[in-house]
């Protein structure tokens, strides 16, 4: 279980996050939605460590992590993929798995990871992680080293972010499965329709402050609504 | 050979040392040990110091190591090594120069080796290039090496200097006839005060030669290098030039960047790229596990890998 009590966070003097209280439980799938610059990707990367509250704490079961680094997070069990994957010269997809897990993986193993994500292994596990990889595959490899951590808390950035229809109906399998095997806490920034249809629970984000939270269901209804309220306004 | 020949020696070749068709290896300016093949053969030069290595026609595959290693304080060893490659042949040649400096002299080794391939000849060498030694005597290697290549030839250069060597100019000349191709992969780490200067002169002079030269480099500490590429296309031929530098601390890298287009069909790209690591990059193996400084290691690693 992870908590956020009183996060706020400003940038360039300009308040980002407002005082946000959450609480997210183990085997529960989340999604964070809101508009864009709500603050979403900023709240992601405070619960990795990765940027930092001007105030407010974060605990990970009971145990304040505020002032914990980015590796000391990783090593409790917090997981975080990047919006844009990060390519390297020279590190290969089994590297990266091998970092992700902190054990010496076998091939076996790395084929396994890649698998559960959709790529077919063998053509991708020595394959260098930069430019030559789509969109879509860097996507899949960043979603793989997350799945490999085992993690206590999965923190995804827009997944679907850059992606095509196809390699998008492949993610949703795979969030469809983590939602219903991960014994963790699984969150997701995401707009699409379908990986929030999955979530337990959904979190709206708006300016910096958490203006709803609901069920699948009850938000869906109405954050669909509203989205096609707004369409006939704009008509 | 002592153990300290032994470990220089792995250094240079690896876990390979035993597996050639044809040796010689060189201690001090002197060759130690020699072993041929009915098909490579390895001669002494009459008028200076060095060899001969001859491989005759239709070799299907043979493997030739020829590494040096200098433990003499104070020595300066040069030496004149010719590869002739025979027609059809495929060969592995792997070479370079281990030195152990435990005084105060400088020690250096040049090597100046030439590349003679025949018509459809094939060549993989791999240079590996390392320096050790607790004396303030410098570790200097200046390798030069020069390719001359007939039709249908290719060659992949593999070049590899990380760890020791305190200052190094390395002259790589290439001649292209047609349909031929080179590939040069060169990985470098300077640290401490070192300095390493690289220089490519590629000519492609047949139809459809090619060549693509990478340089991985990395410079930490107060260390220099210099990157300098010259390609020249005379007729229809590709070249691809990739200078590629990590810079950490107060190191410093040039890239001096050369091509020149002699016929409108040459097609030549030149790409240089010099930066310190990613911040990005670091936090993404940070988010995996790694300390700071066990990420940068790994990132390290795998560019130079």
């Amino acid at each position: 279980m992870i908590e956020l009590k009183n996060i706020s966070f400003k940038k360039d003097n300009k308040i980002i996050l407002d005082n946000i209280n959450l609480k997210l439980e183990d085997k529960k799938f989340y999604c964070l939605t809101g508009p864009n610059g709500s603050g979403k990707s900023t709240l992601a990367k405070i619960i990795m460590g990765i940027e930092h509250p001007n105030s407010g704490k974060i605990y990970l079961n009971g145990e304040d992590i505020t002032d914990k680094s980015i590796d000391e997070r990783a090593k409790l069990g917090i997981a975080f993929a990047f919006q844009q994957p990060v390519r390297f010269k020279g590190i290969t997809v089994f590297d990266l798995l091998k970092f992700a897990t902190s054990k010496n993986i076998t091939r076996k193993d790395a084929c396994e990871y890649l698998s559960k994500v959709g790529l077919c292994a063998l053509e991708y596990v020595d394959r260098e992680v930069n430019a030559s990889l789509s969109g879509g595959e860097l996507k899949r490899i960043e979603i793989a080293t997350i799945i490999a951590r085992n993690p206590s808390v999965a923190i995804f950035d827009e997944p679907e972010a850059g992606i095509d229809l196809w390699s998008f109906q492949n993610l949703n399998t795979v969030f469809k499965e983590l939602g219903a095997t991960s014994k963790g806490v699984t969150l997701v920034i995401s707009h699409q329709e379908r990986i929030l249809d999955i979530a337990d629970e959904i979190i709206l984000l708006e300016q910096g402050h958490i203006t709803k939270t609901g069920t699948s269901k009850e938000m869906l209804d109405s954050l669909l609504c509203e989205a096609k309220c707004c369409k006939k306004v704009i008509k | 050979m002592n153990k300290v020949d032994e470990a220089l020696l792995t250094e240079v070749l690896g876990d390979n040392s035993e597996k050639a068709d044809a040796i010689n290896i060189r201690k001090n300016g002197e060759s130690i040990k020699r072993s041929v093949s009915p098909y490579i053969d390895i001669v002494s030069k009459k008028d200076k110091s060095g060899i001969d290595i001859i491989v005759k026609d239709n070799v299907k595959f043979g493997i030739v190591h020829i590494p040096v290693i200098i433990t003499e304080s104070g020595l300066t060893d040069v030496v004149y090594n010719d590869f002739y490659i025979g027609k059809n042949s495929n060969v592995i040649i792997m070479a370079g120069c281990g030195i152990h400096n435990d005084l105060h002299k400088d020690s250096e080794h040049d090597g100046i080796h030439r590349f003679f391939l025949s018509e459809n000849s094939k060549v993989k060498y791999v240079e590996k290039h390392y320096g050790e030694g607790k004396g303030d005597g410098k570790r200097v290697l200046n390798p030069t090496t020069e390719i001359y290549m007939k039709s249908g030839s290719s060659m992949t250069m593999d070049s590899v200097q990380i760890k020791g060597v305190d200052d190094t100019i390395r002259i790589t000349k290439a001649e292209l006839a047609e349909n031929t191709t080179l590939v040069v992969n060169e990985k470098i780490l300077t640290n401490n005060a070192q300095t390493a200067k690289t220089e490519f002169n590629i000519e492609l002079n047949g139809e459809n030669a090619s060549t693509h030269v990478t340089s991985r480099s990395v410079a930490t500490d107060d260390s220099y290098q210099e990157f300098k590429s010259n390609i020249t296309g005379n007729t229809k031929c590709y070249a691809h030039v990739e200078c590629d530098a990590i810079i950490k601390d107060n190191g410093k890298v040039k890239a001096i960047p050369e091509i020149y287009a002699g016929s409108v069909d040459a097609n030549l790209i030149h790409e240089a790229a010099i930066g310190k690591i990613a911040g990005e990059q670091l936090l993404k193996l940070m988010s995996l596990g790694l300390s700071e400084k066990d990420a940068e290691a790994a990132i390290i690693e795998g560019f130079l890998k």
